[in-house]
């Protein structure tokens, strides 16, 4: 133990607030938040008795959150890649060094500054599928006027689709975001790599598969984290574009616990979906930070 | 020197930390309980001076009529009592979901208001009437109540044998809707029966007009549709025992009723889970659907529209029953204005209170002796039949939220799988959940 010199207890000092707050504001509610789950808080007014996995067994065992799993795995498992995929993309090409560089940045980037309920609004216009007797709207009026009317479908009223249309309007709006973070990463490059790699001979292709994607690695763990993190969370984005869906084919826990919690009154079983998807994400994020750490140890 | 500043602020900001949390809570500010998303305007009231100069009413009508209507009854209100200052606090949020959560943490934590909103019925469990509410049996005498509301209303409003809120306006929630044109065109009467309807929208189908307008983008209109279809099957006194055990859910009428939802709903506009009640209403107004089953705001959205083509005639099979959704007040144990609040409550249940609120809000008086000469023509009907017909309470009436909410989800999916025997299965089970079946 090192010893308590003013240095240390200047430092003890003022993180003190910061640290106790935060205990007690995110700790301590999480903790409560856990308890509560445990408990049978059914109602508007507490009720703390005490009836272990109940509520997570009723939780496990209902048809809503079934689905609930499987779309949110669905949302995270096409959402991911799909902004891991076009943010490189558009932070390779931007890359490039062309024209108005800055400008096609800016225009990549404004849909992360976008409130989610805004564009979860314009997405449910433009994914509306309108009817034989009102004709097209949208995106399907878009492909109709184009040609390509046997692409037309019904989007997140199909059952079948659902939540993957709203993967649409996330990736528009994280795509951008990724994208700054790689093109970060794509300038941290030193061009003395690509150089030497081109005089041993490599095409541009298997430079960029050989010497920059490895080199991205890190930026590609560290978005993947993020997106995963905004992937098991969304719940503006659903609410506002296309509501739980019909049977429940939009829906995603976070909207469960709030139609559950708030309309429902059924505290404890909002608290037990929340406490499971902070489960979810711990498992993704704790073993981020875990390597991160050991890598700064190494270090 | 540095060092001992830098400590001397450190430890000056840990006291400021630890004064504020020691420091006096006057101000109401209502904690949010959970992290509800949308903005909650916290009650700006302070500590009262003794000698009631304030009134303090919650309650989540925060714009268009219905604040309109709120603001005409706190006109009559400032009449009587000029000199009590009006603390409007309003929680906005459809439905009153945040508000209600405010509401409760605010009624525990014993800071209630002096008086707040609620639908009249059985959500009043929500906040242990018996432990939180005052029973106003008394000024139900007293201002002779039992006079001016129907009295199928006033069984609905009694808990435990008392009374413990005053019913303020009626809504209808069993409402067919109709676009006069496309009818008159084709030479249709509004259906009565559910046979009916199915031979009316059988006849726009094969027309290629959409029979029926339907939105369920927010997820709770299945559900909702669904009661009048229920109530359209078993009729009222079965309607009634569902919520109270006395039919069972797995009574054969219901599994009727489910079919007849499944048949309804597929004569529906196929976008339907785009759209919200109101782009459904929209439909209506368009021209592109004839029918709408809906509770009567949509008439408040059609006036807002200045939509005049429409009809309305009661839900297939529920002629004569007239599906309750009430906004009631009631008041807290231990409120800071008892006088000024019980004032608040009479002009609430008097004509003259009820007749400044409901027309602008476009519902119908709960008392029976209100002049209909402001009321649109759609609300001078609906007035005659609330009188007349009998009298039956809605979801949010007759169950408690978790019940609800429950009963909602079962029914969303079978809305989009069509299963009858595993939804009447479903719904037996959540009554059971509830506590009210066996």
């Amino acid at each position: 133990m090192r010893r308590l010199n003013r240095d240390r207890l200047t430092a003890i000092a003022l993180i003190s607030p910061s640290a106790i707050l935060i205990a007690i504001f995110v700790y301590g509610f999480i903790g409560f938040n856990g308890y509560a789950s445990f408990t049978r808080w059914d109602g508007l007014l507490p009720d703390f008795t005490w009836v272990g996995l109940r509520n997570y067994e009723k939780l496990f065992a209902s048809q809503r959150f079934q689905i609930d799993i499987a779309n949110i795995f669905t949302f995270t498992v096409l959402f991911i890649p799909a902004c891991l995929i076009l943010g490189l993309l558009w932070a390779v090409l931007i890359d490039q060094r062309v024209k108005g560089e800055s400008f096609f940045r800016s225009i990549f980037l404004f849909p992360m500054a976008v409130s989610a309920v805004v564009v979860g609004v314009v997405w449910r216009w433009l994914l509306a599928p309108g009817t034989a007797a009102t004709g097209s709207y949208g995106l399907n009026l878009l492909l109709e006027q184009i040609g390509l009317g046997i692409l037309k479908n019904g989007w997140y009223t199909d059952p079948q689709i659902g939540i993957k249309a709203v993967v649409i309007a996330a990736t528009w709006q994280m795509s951008g975001y990724t994208m700054a973070m790689y093109l970060a990463g794509l300038r941290g490059i030193s061009e003395e790599l690509r150089e030497a790699a081109r005089i041993d001979g490599a095409s541009e292709l298997q430079i960029y598969q050989y010497v920059v994607l490895p080199l991205l690695q890190p930026i590609t763990l560290s978005a993947t984290i993020i997106l995963g993190q905004i992937a098991i969370n969304v719940f503006a984005l659903v609410v506002s574009m296309t509501g739980p869906g019909p049977g429940f084919s939009t829906d995603v826990p976070s909207l469960f616990m709030f139609d559950t919690t708030f309309r429902g009154s059924n505290f404890s079983q909002g608290a037990a979906i929340a406490t499971i998807m902070l489960l979810f994400i711990s498992g993704l994020v704790i073993p981020y930070l875990i390597h991160t750490s050991h890598n700064e140890v190494q270090a | 020197m540095n060092k001992s500043l830098m400590t001397l602020i450190s430890l000056a900001t840990i006291g400021a930390f630890v004064l504020t949390a020691c420091g006096g809570a006057a101000t109401t500010a209502a904690p949010a309980a959970t992290s509800a998303p949308a903005a909650t305007s916290a009650p700006a009231a302070t500590a009262a001076p003794a000698g009631e100069a304030k009134f303090e009413f919650f309650s989540w009508w925060t714009a268009g009529g219905e604040a309109e209507g709120l603001n005409g009854m706190y006109k009559v209100y400032k009449a009587q009592r000029p000199n009590v200052e009006i603390i409007n606090a309003t929680v906005a949020g459809g439905a009153g979901t945040n508000a209600k959560a405010v509401l409760a943490t605010r009624l525990a934590g014993g800071d209630p208001p002096d008086a707040f909103q609620v639908h009249a019925g059985l959500e009043i469990l929500a906040y242990s009437p018996d432990q939180y509410l005052q029973p106003l049996d008394d000024l139900y005498a007293a201002q002779g109540w039992d006079k001016s509301f129907p009295k199928d209303l006033l069984t609905l409003l009694k808990y435990n044998g008392h009374y413990w809120s005053v019913p303020v306006n009626i809504h209808r929630g069993n409402v067919l809707w109709y676009n006069k044109k496309i009818f008159a065109d084709n030479n249709l009467t509004p259906p009565k029966t559910f046979d009916d309807f199915f031979k009316v929208a059988d006849t726009l189908k094969a027309k290629g007009i959409t029979p029926y307008a339907f939105g369920n983008n927010g997820g709770w209109e299945d559900a909702f549709t669904f009661e009048s279809v229920l109530l359209g099957t078993l009729g009222a006194d079965g309607y009634r025992g569902l919520w109270t055990g006395a039919t069972p859910w797995t009574d054969p009428r219901v599994a009727k009723a489910l079919e007849n939802y499944k048949k309804m709903s597929s004569y529906a506009n196929a976008d339907h889970a785009a759209l919200s009640w109101d782009g459904a209403a929209q439909l209506i107004v368009d021209g592109k659907a004839a029918m709408f089953i809906h509770g009567d705001w949509a008439n408040g959205y059609f006036s807002s529209k200045s939509f005049t083509g429409y009809g309305w005639a009661p839900a297939p099979g529920t002629g004569g029953i007239f599906h309750v959704v009430s906004d009631s007040f009631a008041m807290p144990k231990g409120i800071k204005n008892p006088k000024n609040a019980k004032a608040w409550l009479e002009v609430a249940g008097s004509k003259a209170g009820q007749e400044a609120f409901n027309p602008k809000k476009g519902s119908i008086c709960a008392r029976t002796d209100c002049d209909m000469a402001a009321f649109n023509d759609y609300l001078k009907s609906s007035a005659t039949d609330f009188a007349g017909n009998a009298l039956v309470p809605g979801t949010d009436a007759a169950a408690n939220p978790k019940w609800i909410t429950a009963y909602k989800d079962v029914i969303v999916i079978f809305a989009s799988k069509g299963d009858v025997a595993a939804a009447q299965a479903g719904l037996q089970q959540v009554c059971k959940d509830a506590g009210i079946c066996k």
